[in-house]
């Protein structure tokens, strides 16, 4: 510890602070721009400049490291003059735009400028221009505002992995831009705008939509991917127009994914129902809810009377609320049924799981792991946040090796690498796991040949103290899946290590906490359409996008009786399909929680009024289940619906119970497979409904419409070239697809993305497909 | 880096990892101004993809071999002429009549700073120090040759010696 006095204070820090760390450990403020807690120091905005005793000049407290029995002065006579010369040179080519700039009223300049800058300005020449840069759909620039602290930088840099901007020529010509007509297409790229502390970036969606003051500020949590991120929704006039981080350091730290951060602008895209709609003589009609509600307890009661419980199936969306589950599985069972799953890219369900699966560590954990394993993740994509922890664990010396049907660039170093086709990843995770039993001496009964690159994987993983193994979506959605979780089970036994789950969507973890799975011998997600209900309940999913087997799953709902739609959004499948369409509150517009990946239980209360009669979603099903006279749906609040899904006792625990994932009963499968495979990537922005009507999102490059992505030698195969187009089946409507060059995908391989209307009707996530050139 | 094919040819290529070979091996991007002046000497300027194949080259992003050429002025970002004068305007120089040597070949060029000459043959650009300045006025004549006393004289001399 170093002892040091700031403006009189006397207190101890550790050895390797720096000044501003210091004065933050004592409460004292010191102006800055360019230092940033998470970024590197780059000292070159002066702001932070303070007296030290004995330095001849005032020293930049963000870059000056603490040294015994140092005193420091922020509010000397000589600090405040440095201070303010700083701050007169910043404003020089400033254009002192605030009343038209979008950062005013939360602007860094704006606020040191009032506290220690001068009212007037001696300068009379003339300022400096910067041309703007067009950096994409989600970030507007006005770059003659830069101040050049470079923070943006340094985040494309250190945080996301990759040099998107750079400063380039130099002195007053300095300024920040992408390499000549790049665009900056990292999934974390809208962090650089809370980082600016001018308004030289700006959220292009939000551009002039409000001042800030006008803002409602109310904290929520992210619906998408499993991390929670926590989130600061801002609305005005009951539509919220802006998301920001709420700084979690468990969680999202002070970061979202541009998905958490831009996807609300599909909470006011024109697909949102306002009344409920009820399909009468094959035409659709807007109806008052009491007569909604009414249709649909009398469709369920008389499906049942007729065909018996087990003819009704409920189809839950993975991204709906803990609540909203856990009342759509008591209605269903209720009615008699365990035919109820969230599950609904999955597409193996053999094996009995011993509770619910999850991260199987606390994701804060996940930076002080040294040996990572991660399989079948499409990592920055599914899960930016979590990617971006493993970049910090590699850069403080981790070891990550990677086993997937894809070669990603996941922008860290690596320290092995296998890729190959889907059916023959569990025969080389076996190589995986028997080269790492072979080098602990244990005995291991799997039959494999290990091949070079596992044993380079083993060897990595052995080498470490504080190893994991997780599992991504497409393990998770894997043909088989289970062999996968079974392999990785026992690779974590020799390892000694931990494993777990990437959780796919907000409540995939909450899915079995609320039990929105099968508890007995309901039929799962996959079962329930490949032997079709006479009805279905389908909450806040779109089966056709958001299933393993799209096509099958519109089949089974073309066919069916009667298919109840509880969503936010009216699509043309669900036009198609059902014969009544509920309006139920996305996630800004109803209280409720999500259980994430690490099963931490976070509660969020509505942000905004519904929409129209939008309703919220658990408030619909509890009228439902009365409507229905089933026993237990006199909930008062959303509160007590969750306190009885998690087990009763009143208040809410920190994380939820019974998170394990060990499974028994697999019978573990490894041979290889045949014909063209399928690899499904879901894209980061078609994955759920939300996102998908996201409209600035869905112009960025990670929403291009899928092509048909193949390597050289199977391009050759068929006798295309990339740019022409192909046929492509599997099992259901052939598409015809524009044939891309993917030089990552292993032999074999046709990398077609799921979750896009172009691609729905093709068949099954994963599986054989038949190629053939149009 | 996105799949264009490097530029620069095989000869270049063989200069610049030369000079790779005087850093660490995880520290290929330090040989960067070496290779941005090779693919300079090669192309007559660095263009964009250029100056791409260079990053690609030494595993850096673009931008980051971009900063480099941009800050220094012996770079060139555009097309040049066949001889390129770079007058030192800096302070020592220009009280021994650097501005006045600038402004003497501008006329004699009939062409501002940063510009080239109609048949191509002269670019006249504005230089920092060259660490010369008892010699002042100095030029350079493309980036290696370095001229002093430059008076009009001098620089007439200089310009009849360009072919």
């Amino acid at each position: 510890m170093l002892e040091l006095e700031i403006d009189g204070k006397a207190l101890q820090v550790k050895e390797g602070s720096t000044v501003i760390d210091a004065a933050h450990q004592a409460g004292i403020y010191i102006p800055h721009f360019c230092y940033h807690k998470k970024l590197s120091i780059a000292a070159n905005c002066r702001m932070c400049l303070v007296q030290v005793e004995k330095a001849p000049k005032p020293l930049p407290a963000c870059a000056t490291p603490v040294t015994n029995g140092m005193k420091v002065f922020t509010h000397s006579d000589l600090a405040i003059k440095a201070q303010k010369g700083v701050m007169e040179f910043l404003l020089i080519n400033h254009p002192l735009d605030c009343p038209i700039c979008d950062q005013g009223g939360e602007c860094q300049l704006q606020d040191l400028a009032v506290g220690y800058g001068s009212s007037s300005s001696r300068y009379q020449e003339e300022k400096r221009v910067v041309v703007n840069k067009n950096l994409g759909p989600l970030i507007s620039t006005d770059m003659t505002r830069c101040i050049n602290c470079t923070r943006c930088v340094r985040f494309t840099q250190e945080i996301a992995g990759e040099m998107e901007l750079g400063q380039a020529f130099r002195g007053d010509r300095a300024e920040i831009m992408p390499f000549i007509e790049k665009t900056v297409d990292s999934e974390l790229s809208g962090n650089i705008i809370d980082l600016c502390p001018v308004g030289a970036l700006t959220a292009k969606p939000f551009r002039f939509a409000a001042r800030t003051w006008e803002l409602a500020r109310r904290k929520s949590i992210s619906p998408h991917d499993g991390l929670g991120g926590n989130l600061v929704v801002q609305v005005k006039h009951d539509k919220v127009l802006r998301v920001l981080p709420l700084e979690n350091e468990h969680l999202n730290e002070c970061w979202l994914s541009d998905k958490d951060r831009f996807s609300y602008e599909g909470l006011n895209s024109p697909d949102r129902l306002t009344k409920p709609l009820i399909k009468q003589g094959g035409a659709w009609k807007e109806v008052e809810w009491n007569q909604a509600l009414d249709y649909v307890a009398h469709a369920m009661r008389d499906i049942v009377k007729e065909h018996g419980p087990d003819a009704v199936g409920a189809i839950v969306s993975p991204h709906g609320t803990l609540e909203e589950m856990y009342l759509a599985g008591k209605l269903m069972r209720g009615l008699g049924s365990d035919n109820i799953d969230c599950r609904l890219r999955q597409s193996d369900f053999s094996g009995r799981r011993a509770g619910t699966p999850w991260l199987g560590m606390k994701i804060a954990e996940i930076n002080k792991l040294d040996r990572v394993l991660v399989v079948c993740s499409f990592l920055r994509k599914d899960h930016p946040l979590i990617a971006q922890r493993l970049r910090q664990a590699v850069k403080r010396g981790a070891q990550v090796s990677v086993i997937h049907a894809a070669d990603e660039d996941l922008l860290m170093k690596l320290a092995g690498k296998i890729i190959a086709a889907p059916s023959q990843l569990p025969d080389r995770l076996a190589q995986i796991t028997k080269a790492v039993a072979e080098l602990k001496g244990a005995t291991c009964d799997l039959s494999v040949a290990v091949g070079a690159e596992a044993r380079k994987i083993a060897e990595s993983l052995v080498s470490g103290q504080n190893a994991a193994i997780l599992l991504g979506n497409l393990a998770q959605q894997h043909a088989r899946a289970s062999t996968l979780n079974a392999l990785t089970q026992q690779l974590a036994g020799y390892l000694g290590g931990r494993f777990g789950f990437l959780g796919e969507a907000a409540n995939s973890v909450g899915g079995y906490v609320a039990k929105a799975v099968p508890a007995g011998d309901g039929l799962d997600a996959s079962r329930m359409l490949t032997e079709p209900r006479k009805a279905y309940l389908v909450i806040g999913a779109e089966p056709e996008l958001d299933c393993a087997d799209g096509v099958r799953a519109t089949n089974a709902l073309t066919r069916a009786d009667s298919v109840i739609v509880l969503s936010p959004f009216k699509s043309a499948a669900a036009l198609a399909y059902a014969d009544a369409i509920l309006p139920v509150a996305p996630f800004a517009e109803t209280s409720g929680s999500f259980v994430n990946t690490e099963g931490r239980v976070q509660s969020f209360q509505a942000v905004n009024r519904p929409l129209g009669e939008t309703r919220p979603g658990w408030k619909v099903l509890r009228v439902l289940g009365n409507l229905l006279k089933l026993d237990g749906f006199d909930f008062a609040s959303s509160e007590a619906v969750r306190d009885e899904a998690l087990g009763g006792g009143a208040g809410k625990p920190e994380f939820a119970g019974d998170l394990d994932n060990i499974i028994a009963d697999v019978a573990i499968d490894l041979s290889p497979g045949g014909g063209i495979e399928r690899v499904a990537d879901v894209p980061i922005y078609f994955a759920d409904a939300l996102v998908r009507r996201a409209p600035s999102l869905q112009k960025t490059k990670d929403a291009v419409t899928p092509a048909a992505r193949m390597n050289a030698a199977t391009l050759a195969k068929f006798g295309v070239k990339a740019g022409e187009q192909l046929k492509v089946s599997g099992g259901g409507t052939p598409a015809t697809l524009v044939a891309a060059l993917d030089v990552g995908l292993p032999d074999d391989c046709l990398r077609l993305a799921a979750g896009h209307a172009t691609t729905a009707a093709v068949g099954a996530m994963s599986g054989a497909m038949t190629v053939e050139k149009a | 880096m996105n799949g264009q094919p490097n530029m620069l040819s095989q000869e270049a290529r063989a200069r610049i990892d030369r000079e790779v070979a005087k850093y660490p091996t995880d520290q290929k991007q330090s040989a960067v101004m070496a290779a941005l002046r090779i693919a300079q000497e090669e192309q007559g300027w660095l263009s964009n993809a250029a100056i791409e194949s260079v990053a690609s080259h030494l595993d850096m992003p673009a931008i980051a071999a971009f900063e480099v050429a941009s800050f220094y002025n012996m770079y060139d970002l555009r097309p040049i002429g066949k001889y390129k004068l770079t007058v030192c305007t800096n302070l020592p120089c220009a009280l021994s009549g650097g501005v006045h040597a600038a402004e003497y070949l501008k006329r004699k060029l009939g062409i501002d700073l940063n510009e080239t000459t109609p048949d191509g043959k002269f670019t006249l650009k504005e230089g920092e120090c060259m660490g010369a300045c008892g010699d002042a006025p100095v030029m350079l004549v493309n980036n290696v040759q370095m001229r002093c006393f430059m008076t009009p004289d001098e620089i007439d001399k200089l310009l009849a010696e360009c072919k």
